[in-house]
């Protein structure tokens, strides 16, 4: 973005870290279509940093809503043999997963 | 050089309300795997959070309980990473709006109070629980397969964060210790350690002793008790001291505590693992506390260890033997005795003693029971005046606790009482004397050792019923 | 009407009330039309003969009971296959969702089967919603009924499409950026999307949670409001849910527009990007709306120009923590691996398209640390300066009007490899989804190509009822109703 110097943040990304933070494996291929699109997206995007918003509070939620709550009473919950059925892998009425190489 | 350590504690504690954070399935250990669940606890693609009001309210009281300000104006957050029991891949938790912030707890140490800093209150949702099959070193990365149960996913979390107030392993676990029992008192959870109801994770650093700045701070995980806490951290300080008269630094990273071979070890964690890219959960509308809202809760706040330690000392109990009463259930049966006229040291010695004994050998707790305030008021009464030995007197209470009435009616009913009335011993010391002449003698010439046998003699008489000390006053005379 | 699927909703409704027909038959019209068109288009991803054939003859014994919850009650609809249906295969368009049968309804489906409406299957979208012309689907992509060259808009192209071509009544769609009213323009329906929170989200997959919202597709202008009131309303389950009493949207349809006050946005009358044919049909709506007795002003609103910036930073962002949960663990594709860190990035890698992974690349990206700042905080930011430039502008007009999209229909292919002019095509709807304010989109007339052009109405938040009052005349106006329907034959049966 040289043309453009309200922009402040360099984009230089880089996609194999992100993609091992949004955990999604890439081929090398995809690695070299995204690391040429996605900047130019980002710096696209990275327009908003040229208005001036000093003094304004960021929006998250459309509707200006507060305390929405449930009471604390207990319901239905969904058959297990029936929310096991979509799993890849069970044993004994649990979800299996391969070994787990990262401590909680 | 010394060094003086700085310690921190997190802890975690899961909240007993009837049913989850953000929806209706129970909050049960004991059901079956994959049972409590529901399209939002698992997961399920469009499935939408709920927030339990309970929830908030009881998390409202932790921050009383612990003294912090109540934020007015607070958020849910996303916190994002991946574990295979967090259903979403992010755990709803609150990040720069916490509900509740500034507080602090009193805890007792060897040089007095010290006033530990709480630097917020905040709730979320707990994960899953995953059981690693295979491998025998109990590390998850040697397991072959881990099988994953949702039952706990959702659960109500609340994390209450320290400042680093603590300096030694021991004030660390009497923090830990204080925060238990206030949970207990204000009945939000059963914060069992052993169920991982309550967990805690600690960051320790160490400097030079006298100085005011901080070293690297190492975090540890997996401590699953109030022992392994303070082993853990007296292991750590005992490492990084080392580590720092070698001249070597200390790393920052996290250890994990390895109960069996009691030493603290580096834990695997990968360079991303802590950019939890926050951010406000869309699916969630912010928490407005109002004042009246605030009052409404602070009106239903039970009383706090502290305060009821304070009211018993008021009482007349020393301050080791108020706390001993203000642990577990039998407070409001303490204030009830003295209530019921009781002496509060006989009151507290028969709570904390026979009752404690009694109901952990039946294995049920003393609100279980049917002894009230009148009956320990009753029972220290007739020992005091004599109507019952020590021995009848414990006899008593058993029946009494087994339900067969106060301790009067048990006393009469099983033929307990002693014999303390003058007169009506004096016949059978009378007889006593008459049957005994060389004894009689023997106590007129001075000799004390006799009057025991006399006394026994009075007690066989009376078929073991009569109050030996007025025996002995009345064969004395 | 010699074709019962070329009837409106409101007309099918008098002919099953009046026992022309039933309710069967009418499904029958419709799967007879779906046969002939579906090889063509590729509207539907799964058509449920059985549960629909079952829920028309449920629809026939109610009204001989004498029954009747409203309006759409027999009626045929098609959801978009983002929303959960029980017991029907529900997958986004994904591939990471193969399979899955969800164990639960979402609430607009319960609401629908309520009134008694039949359904009859799930349409294709871009994967889980992510585009702008049904491209992006695992599973294939729809074509535009007009001219099967052409893409049929998106995400909601298919929703769309069964529609346009009759082989539904009506549709569900949702809009997170114009996922609605871009592909109604495109295929000359009505499409619209509510004030959020006026519809529940609980059971709609959610790609951006802020901003998406569900609304529907129809023939007509009043088709829109009946199926609409059908589906708003408070719902304990969406905690975003609006919770007062629901606008009306049929309380004003034939009230004209004399005195009401019409604003056409400056910034989407021209420009870069901008058809002329389009603008000169949305000035000539406006001018029509003039002589029915509307004053017409121009409003111009700088922050839109920023809204397409501001979204792309937002909706990637909600979506990289939305789809995290597609991990392999509990459902849909697993793809091995030797730990479960890598069988989560294998399945990931394989299971989401190439769309998916860009916005979810790009959405971790704004959120990483470091970086939230200057990108996510500052698109919220820019959220609320456009939410301001509308509720200034709502001081002076009742509604606004722009083109829905700065084209009409775009060639199959052509934009597929350059994400950005792609995303441009939501440019005159986007801002609308960052306010949450209602929008809608009104087909009114055909360009050279004989294309479909459609004209957005915007109000202020919970205003549908004045913008179905000024659709409606747009409608009467353009007289378009008629040649949409005619419009079908451009596919070979
Ligand atoms: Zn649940």
């Amino acid at each position: 973005m040289p043309e453009d110097e309200s922009v402040s943040v360099p984009v230089d990304i880089d996609i194999a870290r992100v993609a091992r933070l949004a955990r999604i494996s890439l081929t090398g291929t995809e690695l070299g279509i995204y690391e040429a699109q996605l900047p130019v997206i980002i710096d696209h995007a990275a327009r908003v940093q040229a208005l001036d918003t000093a003094g304004i509070e960021p929006t998250s939620h459309p509707l200006p809503l507060a305390n929405v709550f449930r009471t604390d009473s207990v319901g239905d919950c969904l058959d297990r043999d029936e929310v096991l059925s979509q799993a890849p892998e069970t044993q004994d009425h649990q979800f299996v997963v391969p070994r787990i190489m990262d401590e909680a | 050089m010394t060094y003086e350590a700085v310690i921190g504690i997190e802890t975690h504690v899961e909240l007993s309300t009837s049913s989850k954070m953000f929806c209706a399935c129970p909050v049960d250990t004991d059901s079956e795997p994959n049972t409590n669940v529901c399209p939002v606890c698992l997961g399920l693609p469009g499935a939408l959070p709920v927030m339990n009001e309970k929830a908030v309210e009881w998390a409202m009281m932790i921050g009383h309980g612990l003294n912090c300000e109540i934020v007015g104006h607070s958020v849910m957050s996303r916190k994002n990473y991946f574990y295979p029991d967090m259903p979403k891949n992010y755990q709803i938790s609150q990040y720069d709006l916490p509900l509740c912030i500034n507080g602090h707890l009193d805890i007792e140490t060897d040089e007095g109070v010290r006033r530990v800093g709480v630097t917020r209150v905040h709730m979320e949702e707990d994960t899953g629980k995953s059981s690693h099959i295979g491998g025998d070193s109990g590390r998850i990365q040697d397991a072959l397969y881990s099988l994953i149960d949702f039952n706990r996913a959702g659960t109500p979390l609340m994390e209450i964060v320290s400042e680093p107030d603590m300096r030694t392993p021991a004030e660390a676990r009497a923090f830990v210790s204080e925060l238990r029992e206030i949970v207990l008192a204000l009945g939000v959870s059963d914060a069992k350690l052993e169920d991982g109801s309550m967990r805690f994770d600690g960051n320790i650093s160490m400097r030079p002793g006298g100085t005011e700045g901080f070293g690297v701070k190492v975090e540890i995980k997996n401590m699953n008790s109030m022992r392994s806490l303070q082993q853990a951290l007296e292991y750590e300080i005992e490492r990084q001291t080392e580590l720092l008269v070698d001249g070597h630094e200390v790393v920052q990273e996290t250890r994990h505590w390895n109960e069996g071979a009691g030493k603290t070890e580096s834990m695997r964690s990968k360079e991303e693992a802590f950019d939890y890219r926050y951010f406000p959960e869309p699916d969630l509308v912010p928490l407005a506390v109002d004042e009246a809202w605030d009052r409404r809760v602070l009106a239903e706040l039970p009383e706090l260890p502290s305060q009821a330690r304070s009211r018993f000392e008021d009482l007349g109990l020393d301050p080791e033997a108020a706390a001993l009463v203000a642990r577990g259930e039998t407070g409001p049966l303490f204030a009830a005795a003295v209530e019921a006229g009781a002496d509060p040291k006989s009151a507290a010695n028969w709570l904390t003693g026979e009752v404690m004994a009694w109901t952990r050998r039946n294995n049920t707790d003393p609100a279980a029971t049917p002894l009230t305030g009148k009956h320990i008021a009753q029972l220290s009464t007739m020992q005091g005046d004599g109507r019952l030995s020590a021995s009848a007197a414990k006899e008593v209470l058993g029946w009494v606790l087994a339900g067969e009435g106060s301790p009067e009616e048990v006393a009469e009913a099983r033929d307990l009482v002693q014999m303390s009335d003058a007169g009506e011993l004096q016949g059978i010391v009378d007889y006593v004397l008459a049957e005994n002449p060389e004894a009689v003698a023997k106590l007129a010439e001075g000799d004390e050792k006799v009057l025991g046998y006399l006394v026994g003699q009075v007690m066989k008489a009376s078929g073991g019923k009569a109050d030996p000390k007025l025996a002995r006053e009345l064969l004395a005379t | 009407m010699s074709d019962l699927a070329d009837l409106t909703i409101s007309a099918a409704g008098v002919g099953l009330r009046s026992g022309e027909f039933s309710a069967t038959d009418l499904l029958e019209a419709v799967h007879k039309r779906a046969t002939m068109t579906e090889a063509d288009l590729h509207a539907y991803l799964t058509i449920d003969r059985v549960g629909a054939a079952k829920a028309a003859v449920a629809a026939e014994s109610a009204f001989r009971r004498g029954e009747d919850h409203g309006p759409l009650q027999g009626i045929p609809i098609a959801l978009k296959d983002n929303m959960v249906t029980r017991a029907i295969e529900t997958t986004a368009s994904s591939k990471i969702l193969a399979g899955w049968v969800p164990p639960y309804d979402a609430t607009v489906v319960s609401r629908l089967k309520q009134a008694g409406s039949v359904i009859i299957g799930k349409t294709n979208l871009d994967e889980f919603a992510m585009g702008s012309s049904t491209e992006n689907s695992a599973y294939g992509l729809t074509r535009n009924p007009w001219n099967p060259d052409t893409v049929p808009g998106g995400s909601s192209g298919g929703s769309a499409a069964a529609v346009a071509v009759g082989s539904a009544l009506g549709s569900l769609g949702s809009d997170t950026g114009g996922s609605i009213r871009q592909p109604a323009s495109f295929c000359g329906v009505v499409g619209v999307k509510p004030t959020y929170g006026l519809v529940s989200r609980y059971g709609l997959i959610a790609f951006a949670s802020s901003l998406d919202q569900i609304g529907p597709f129809t023939r007509t202008v009043g088709d829109a409001a009946l199926l609409l009131q059908a589906i708003a309303g408070h719902d304990p389950m969406d905690s975003t849910s609006y919770q007062g009493a629901i606008p009306d949207a049929t309380s004003g349809l034939d009230a004209g527009v004399q005195g009401l006050r019409i604003g056409l946005i400056t910034e989407m009358m021209g420009g870069e990007g901008y058809d002329p044919e389009v603008i000169a049909a949305t000035r000539a709506t406006v001018s029509k709306l003039e002589n029915a007795g509307a004053t017409v002003t121009e409003i111009s609103m700088p922050s839109v120009d920023y809204a397409l910036s501001a979204y792309y930073l937002i909706a990637p962002a909600e979506c990289s923590a939305n789809l995290a949960r597609f991990d392999g663990v509990r459902y849909g594709l697993r793809v091995g691996g030797s730990t479960t860190e890598e069988m989560m990035a294998n399945t990931r890698g394989e299971g989401f398209g190439p769309e998916v992974k860009r916005r979810i690349l790009l959405g971790t990206y704004a959120l990483s640390a470091g970086y939230y700042d200057a990108y996510y905080a500052q698109a919220q930011r820019v959220r609320t300066l456009v939410i301001n430039d509308f509720n200034r502008a709502y001081e002076t007009v009742d509604v606004l009007i722009s083109p829905t999209a700065p084209t009409t229909a775009f060639k199959v292919g052509e934009k597929a490899s350059d994400p950005l002019a792609m995303y441009l095509s939501d440019i005159c709807t986007i801002p609308s989804n960052l306010s949450g304010h209602p929008g809608m989109s009104v087909p009114v007339g055909l360009d050279a190509a004989g294309l479909p052009i459609g004209v957005q109405i915007l109000a202020p938040a919970l205003g549908e009822p004045v913008m179905f009052r000024v659709a409606a005349e747009i409608e009467r106006q353009a007289a378009f109703a008629d040649r949409a329907v005619l419009a079908t034959s451009a596919v070979p049966r």
